[in-house]
């Protein structure tokens, strides 16, 4: 008999041992596996409630929602975050601010880019004047030309400034900062104002009719569909206006 | 076999005079003697090049390094709020790289960490929930091509032919392969109540960039995606989670992601009462204009893509788009618009997402007025600005998606230009 029959006959026998252990602990120790995973389907809305209601009972849901996925949001959390205001006063802390007040912090705070009476520096924006202007050649789009709600006003800088060091002021900073941009906008006239939420709906913003939904589908769409034409469309060709004229592209500094 | 004996030094010395011989001949030198490229042993040809370990993270080669996006320094106040441009001019297909896709922050593209971040859903929902990144990613998950173009882009051509390249006229466009969840994925899991008609998205930045979008548009096809072209996104595009709103203006696409509140009303943020409303000129402005209308461009040749060979075999290409579906079909006229052809599409035209054209050309090596016209799936043809001055006026900054005409001279130079 030749070595390598003995180790055929030896690997034979060591492979019936691995099986039937395998088997044995297949059978004994592991839990059996589904046929199938239970999906979770993408398209779910009422796929997911399905099989939500069909293991509610198996995992624990910390969001409760349908996969269970995330957690309940807390009160305090929701509060820090919720911040904005509609434009019907939805949202607005309770509080006030006076022009005087408004005046001293805004040139503190806000002058350095938007001048001390709103109107501006260099590239920043005005927040004042442009009255009137929306129809001229070179509009001027201000808080007090262009902004249809107060509430927007509130919410930005409540929100979103000083520029660089946002969310710093309290509520009462930001209705005295909006009472004075009111006031440099001479949409409030009385120096001795003080804007506050009892008041906040009552100011009167003078572009607040200037807007009108988008009404692309009537005014342009059916105009731009018509089939175009394709040969001889034109007679002649001329330049009208040039780019390089006007000669504001930047250099190309990155070859 | 023929004896070709270089040394390195030699070699690199011979490179400047070849390069240099190589950008004033351009390639089609007659080859009444070998070229040195063929007949020289070559540097890259015999010494070895960079082992594996040299750049884990790779980015272009040297050689590329004008394809970067560039930023027009008087267009804000500063860098910080403020946009650059796409490299259109130089890129070709249709997916974007994310290291040169333009970028549009309101407060500095912030760094967010994953284990720091989180999403609220909150407000008309049965269960306000709070989301982490490890969340998300639970969700069962899509992959979708969607373009995202700034309502500003081409704002600065309102007037007149103003800036003088594709990157600046038409470079607030990227298109991306986003991975993420739907939107109407997390609403299903807070509940949402029936009287929710709106929602209001911010974002963790400081400008937050707040932006209310319809309840229906909300549970129709926005997008939660964490990464793009396969990768994370980009802490310029929103690390590590942002807003994708397939078809609509780019500033609804909120980066750094944080809340969702389900609203019975819209928000009137500053982004949608004092920008991205259109000023008409009777001075009245328009609200809520969100989608991106049918638009398109040619990105070469274009004034940065100049034409560098002679007459014969040109390959003119470009992009066109659409907020309401997919593209059907690109004009392309030679003429400023007397006569147009129809050009080729590298592939059938996908819904909100950019579509590359081409036609091939035997260019007669004299001047042209390149232009191109899109239409889409709903029946919409690109227009001229003069048609959309006729609506609008010169005032209304957004939404500018006329057609662009580029001015090619008999040198192969071009220019930005208007024609009647």
């Amino acid at each position: 008999m030749s070595k390598s029959r003995n180790l055929f006959i030896t690997s034979g026998l060591s492979l019936i041992i691995v099986l039937a252990l395998a088997y044995n602990f297949a059978d004994r120790n592991i839990t059996q596996l589904p046929s199938e995973p239970r999906m979770v389907n993408a398209e779910y809305d009422f796929d997911l409630r399905i099989i939500a209601a069909a293991n509610a009972a198996n995992a624990p849901r910390e969001g409760n929602g349908p996969l269970g996925l995330g957690r309940k949001a807390l009160l305090e959390e929701i509060n820090a975050w919720d911040l904005e205001i509609a434009p019907d006063g939805t949202g607005l802390p309770i509080g006030s601010g006076s022009v005087s007040y408004g005046e001293e912090i805004f040139s503190e705070q806000c002058g350095a880019c938007h001048g001390d009476f709103a109107e501006g520096v260099d590239r920043w924006p005005e927040l004042a004047g442009g009255e009137g202007t929306l129809a001229d050649e070179d509009p001027l789009k201000t808080v007090g030309s262009y902004w249809p709600y107060l509430s927007t006003a509130w919410d930005y800088i409540h929100r979103s400034m000083p520029y660089g060091y946002a969310q710093s002021l309290s509520d009462d900073d930001v209705y005295a900062m909006l009472a004075y941009i009111l006031y440099s906008n001479d949409i409030i006239d009385d120096e001795d104002f003080v804007l506050s939420n009892e008041n906040f709906l009552d100011v009167e913003m003078p572009n607040a009719n200037g807007f009108v939904i988008d009404d692309r589908n009537t005014t342009e769409y059916p105009f731009f569909s018509a089939n175009p034409c394709m040969e001889d469309c034109k007679l002649s060709v001329e330049v009208t206006m040039r780019a390089r004229v006007l000669d504001v592209t930047p250099e190309d500094d990155g070859s | 076999m023929a004896k070709r004996k270089t040394t390195r030094r030699a070699f690199l010395k011979g490179s400047v005079a070849i390069g240099g011989a190589a950008l004033t001949a351009g390639t089609s030198v007659k080859a009444s003697e070998g070229d040195p490229l063929i007949t020289e042993t070559q540097e890259w040809a015999q010494f070895t090049g960079d082992g594996v370990d040299a750049t884990p993270y790779g980015m272009p080669i040297d050689f590329e390094s004008d394809v970067v996006r560039r930023n027009v320094e008087w267009l804000t106040a500063d860098t910080i709020s403020s946009v650059n441009f796409t490299p259109i001019h130089a890129l070709d297909g249709t997916i974007t790289p994310q290291g040169c896709a333009f970028e549009r922050n309101h407060s500095g593209a912030i760094e967010l960490p994953k284990e720091d971040y989180r999403l609220m859903i909150n407000g008309l929902v049965d269960r306000p929930l709070v989301f982490t990144y490890e969340d998300l990613e639970r969700f069962p998950r899509e992959n979708h091509v969607y373009f995202c173009e700034c309502a500003a882009n081409t704002g600065m051509e309102w007037a007149g032919a103003q800036l003088n390249g594709a990157q600046f006229t038409h470079g607030m466009i990227h298109n991306m392969e986003y991975t993420g969840i739907p939107l109407r994925a997390l609403l299903n899991e807070a509940g949402l109540k029936p009287e929710g008609s709106w929602i209001f998205v911010e974002g963790a930045d400081a400008s937050s960039n707040g932006r209310s979008i319809p309840i229906e548009k909300a549970l129709d096809d926005v997008f939660v995606a964490f990464k793009a072209n396969g990768e994370a996104l980009r802490k310029e595009h929103g690390y590590p989670v942002r807003l994708v709103v397939p078809g609509w203006e780019g500033n609804m696409w909120v980066k750094w992601l944080r809340r969702v509140e389900v609203t019975d009303q819209p928000i009137e943020s500053r982004e949608e009462t004092s920008k991205y409303t259109d000023t008409l000129a009777d001075g009245t402005s328009r609200k809520w204009t969100w989608v991106m209308d049918a638009k398109s461009v040619i990105t070469s040749p274009s004034p940065q893509s100049p034409i560098t060979h002679k007459s014969g075999p040109l390959v003119i290409t470009g992009l066109a788009w659409s907020g309401h579906g997919a593209i059907t079909r690109v004009d392309v006229t030679l003429d400023g618009g007397k006569n147009w052809f129809q050009a080729r599409l590298a592939k059938p035209g996908e819904r909100k997402a950019l579509t590359r054209f081409y036609l091939d050309i035997d260019w007669n090596g004299k001047d042209m007025f390149l232009q191109s016209r899109a239409h889409d799936e709903t029946g919409y043809v690109q227009p001229t600005k003069e048609q959309l001055r006729n609506v609008r006026g010169l005032n209304s900054i957004y939404h500018n998606n006329c057609i662009q005409t580029w001015w090619v001279k008999k040198g192969g130079e071009v220019e930005n230009v208007e024609v009647s």
